[in-house]
């Protein structure tokens, strides 16, 4: 039995640090550390409500949008406002526009990257990917890189700036856009289609969209040679190195709903557990600081009640994450189960196959970014110019709240108590907080750490590079994890 | 990741190293939106040589342990330390609210010991700055940045701090920064033609703070007829009612982009000073203006009071309607009309 600590773990937003021990060739258990605490939750006391809106999108640059979103929708609740449809689209459009930036720069810029290490000089792919994907030096970079600055011009025009908005308001956005910047938005989308299609997938989004299995899913990559696009350069190391087999987590997603229509979500809410869905019962979600350097509660939390008292010396603790749990149970989130959640056929066909692993999980990604594209090119001919982009409201008295959204990351919530017109109590869950949670008071490691056991250490590795990637398919936030 | 390799015609790369501590990463974030050109193509331009980016480099864990201590022990000289994020010295001092990960030891301590061996620090965002949001509500993190704590010089490194350049420390304050701010002057400390009179009172390059947010305002004939914005999501100036600090605020975002073509103004909302020290606590309610009986309390930069009010009321007073309808409406109700076309 050997020891092993990995950090800085980049290539992650935020500071990360994963201790591992090793049994022969094995990572036998894994202890997850998120070593930044910022304290939001305690700076969020005794604010004015509505300046939620100036500091929570501040916890993450990378998801600042959806930290926005949700605590937009915990103020539209206190306030009883039902947003107009412009202002719901524009916003969705805002969020869209985000996620997708992230997946891409989750693709490119973090997860691709690992392919081009040293450790796989040897295999004859290794030549192809070094050069399309090395870090910073890849054809890849250049190429992705004025692309998403390009595509983010929506962010310009619908949200001022990207990151840290404020147009997001709990009764729609501050910005009404008119026809001709339709038409502008419009055009940016069809230039980053272009990019797409002729660089990621290598085909059209109603192409990727319309893949309904795995043998649909492999018999595409295999219609033509691996290089002629990332995606399908993608699919080839993941078959070569078999990383379908790699980083099974607990196969229990969850998903809030992500981009909300007139009824319900584009993607569902839901859980997602054995093959079945079923609703989300928003009153079992608890936090457990067991393990975490916080003034102990002695039992798990649930949100509206939580606290955060750090204490860097609590016993037994190792991580600032708390360990948050949905009927007690450790959850997944992100794109593989917010797809899987909403019955999407692919994503449905590779979680019964393999359940979520390095390969289900990034191959739910980049799929999700022809949805959304899609998705984006619907809702801005929906939006109709000259009607109201927001409505007003008013928050007095007492509240007790909660918004719910997706991240690109996985499901975040914002719970939100209000007394005499002023902050009472903040609590955040974020998607990293569900997948690199330590272990809760009865031990349960979780859903890295259980991802993380058994992933193969070769001779004399430091930084396992199996590890890597198991870490890096769930697309971590450490910033929003603890916040 | 520059091409080019060092020669005698070509100046030594200048090797940068950035280190993130108490932030968001939104910084990075919104470095990655530069544009003409991108950022790896603007870095090769300035001559700068990533030494490691936690976003952006391949090296990670044990690698860039080594590395920091290759720099701490001499081996390696660091010419560009960037942080982002403030300086994360609780609790009481002790620096575990940010121990960095592998190392076992407190982030701030690596941020001091670096420092005191580069050519040029430079503060990457407001946090790094000023200790900014993560120093909001009472700072019980003590947060600061790395040579101010708010308004008081200071911070991490102390007042008389200078770089192995003879540099202060650099503030590329904003929350997040303009990809072009830092950009910008990055090329110019790698050229070695930055100097202290580049820089304002709060150490912030005068490049983009020798403008007011307020220079090239695309509300400036409502601000000028103090024709005023009522809610969010109105036309009209945001001054009066919505807290907008764009008179104050020290940066060029309504003459320089972002995103292509916004701003905060321009998205519907008002500034709020991000630029600037302890903007993060206000002290009011962002989205509202202060105001002592209806005279907003944060007048203009240089702007005598009586005179300020004594022309609001002239401008109030000769409002044309068409920006009077306009102002408190999310969309243009009057276009401008040019009275030499004859009606027909």
């Amino acid at each position: 039995m050997s020891r092993l600590v990995v950090g800085p773990f980049n290539r992650v937003e935020g500071d990360l640090e994963v201790k591992l021990e090793i049994s022969g060739n094995q990572v036998k258990e894994a202890r997850v550390n998120s070593p930044l605490y910022r304290g939001f939750e305690r700076i969020l006391r005794d604010k004015a409500p509505l300046d939620a809106l100036i500091y929570t999108p501040r916890i993450c640059g990378i998801c600042s949008v959806s930290q926005s979103m949700a605590a937009a929708e915990a103020l539209a609740q206190a306030q009883g406002l039902r947003l107009p449809p412009n202002g719901r689209i524009a916003n969705n459009i805002v969020h869209a526009a985000e996620n997708i930036a992230d997946h891409l720069s989750h693709f490119y810029l973090f997860f691709m990257p690992d392919f081009a290490r040293e450790v796989y000089a040897a295999y004859p792919w290794y030549a192809d990917a070094a050069e399309r994907f090395k870090a910073m030096t890849g054809t890849a970079a250049a190429d992705v890189l004025p692309a998403r600055a390009e595509f983010l011009h929506l962010m310009g025009i619908l949200a001022g700036k990207w990151p840290h908005t404020l147009s997001i308001r709990p009764g729609g956005s501050t910005r009404a856009v008119t026809a001709n910047e339709i038409a502008r938005m419009q055009a940016i989308v069809s230039g980053f289609r272009r990019f797409l299609q002729r660089f990621l997938f290598g085909d059209t989004l109603e192409r990727i969209a319309a893949i309904a299995s795995g043998e649909e899913l492999a018999a595409w990559a295999a219609e033509r040679p691996s290089y002629s696009s990332d995606f399908r350069h993608f699919l080839h190391l993941s078959a070569a190195l078999e990383l379908d087999r790699l980083g099974r987590a607990t196969d229990r997603f969850m998903s809030f709903g992500a981009y909300r229509a007139e009824e319900g979500h584009l993607f569902a809410r839901g859980v997602y557990e054995d093959g079945a869905i079923r609703p989300l019962v928003t009153a079992q979600i608890t936090e457990d600081v067991s393990n975490a350097w916080y003034v102990q509660d002695g039992q798990p939390m649930d949100p509206f009640s939580g606290r955060t008292e750090p204490d860097a010396d609590a016993p037994d603790a190792y991580s600032w994450c708390k360990a948050p749990r949905l009927g007690g149970k450790v959850m997944e989130v992100g794109a593989i189960a917010r797809q899987v959640v909403d019955g999407n056929p692919l994503i449905r066909d590779l979680v019964s196959q393999g359940g979520g692993n390095v390969h289900s999980r990034v191959v739910a990604r980049v799929t999700e970014i022809a949805h959304l594209v899609l998705a984006i090119e619907k809702l801005l001919g929906e939006i109709e110019p000259g009607k109201p982009f927001c409505v007003q409201g008013k928050i007095d008295g007492s509240a007790a709240v909660a918004g719910l959204t997706e991240a690109a990351r996985g499901s975040l919530g914002h719970w939100m108590l209000v007394e005499n017109g002023r902050i009472a109590n903040y609590q955040i869950i974020a998607p990293t907080t569900w997948n690199f949670s330590p272990r809760d008071m009865d031990g349960k490691p979780g859903a890295l750490e259980l991802a993380l056991e058994g992933a193969p250490v070769r001779k004399g590795e430091k930084e396992p590079v199996a590890v890597q990637h198991i870490v890096r398919s769930f697309d971590p936030c450490l910033v929003c994890t603890v916040h | 990741m520059n091409m080019r390799a060092d020669s005698p015609e070509q100046p030594r790369r200048r090797k940068l190293l950035w280190l993130q501590s108490g932030g968001c990463g939104g910084c990075t974030m919104s470095l990655l939106n530069a544009e003409g050109p991108d950022l790896l193509s603007a870095f090769e331009a300035a001559n700068i040589e990533v030494l490691w980016h936690p976003a952006l480099s391949e090296a990670t864990g044990s690698e860039v342990i080594s590395l920091m201590r290759d720099i701490v022990e001499g081996r390696v000289h660091l010419d560009i330390l960037c942080l982002e994020g403030s300086v994360m010295r609780g609790p009481n001092g002790t620096g575990k609210f940010h121990m960095m990960a592998g190392s076992g030891k407190p982030m701030m301590d690596w941020i001091a010991e670096l420092a005191r061996l580069a050519g040029n620090v430079v503060a990457v965002g407001n946090c790094a700055a000023y200790g900014g949001i993560t120093g909001a509500g009472g700072n019980e993190v003590e947060a600061c940045g790395l040579a101010y704590e708010g308004t008081q010089a200071g911070g991490l490194l102390g007042k008389d701090f200078r770089s192995g350049s003879g540099r202060p420390v650099v503030n590329i304050a904003g929350c997040p920064i303009h990809p072009g701010w830092l950009v910008e002057t990055l090329h110019q400390i790698s050229a070695d033609t930055y100097s202290r009179a580049d820089m304002d009172e709060w150490g912030r390059p005068l490049s983009y703070t020798m403008h007011l947010v307020h220079h090239g305002c695309s509300r400036n004939e409502f601000y000028e007829y103090k024709a005023s914005a009522e809610k969010l999501s109105d036309l009209g100036c945001m001054m009066e009612n919505l807290g907008c600090k764009g008179t104050l605020a020290r940066a060029d975002c309504n003459i320089r982009p972002w995103n292509g073509s916004g701003s905060c103004i321009d998205g519907g909302y008002p500034c709020i000073n991000c630029t600037s020290p302890t903007f993060e606590e206000p002290g009011h309610t962002f989205t509202e203006t202060p105001k002592i009986s209806g005279i907003p309390v944060g007048l203009p930069t240089d702007m005598p009071k009586a005179w300020f009010v004594a022309l609001a009321s002239l401008s109030k007073a000769a409002t044309p309607q068409r920006l009077r309808s306009n102002a408190t409406g999310d969309h243009l109700k009057v276009p401008p009309t040019d009275r030499t076309k004859v009606k027909s």
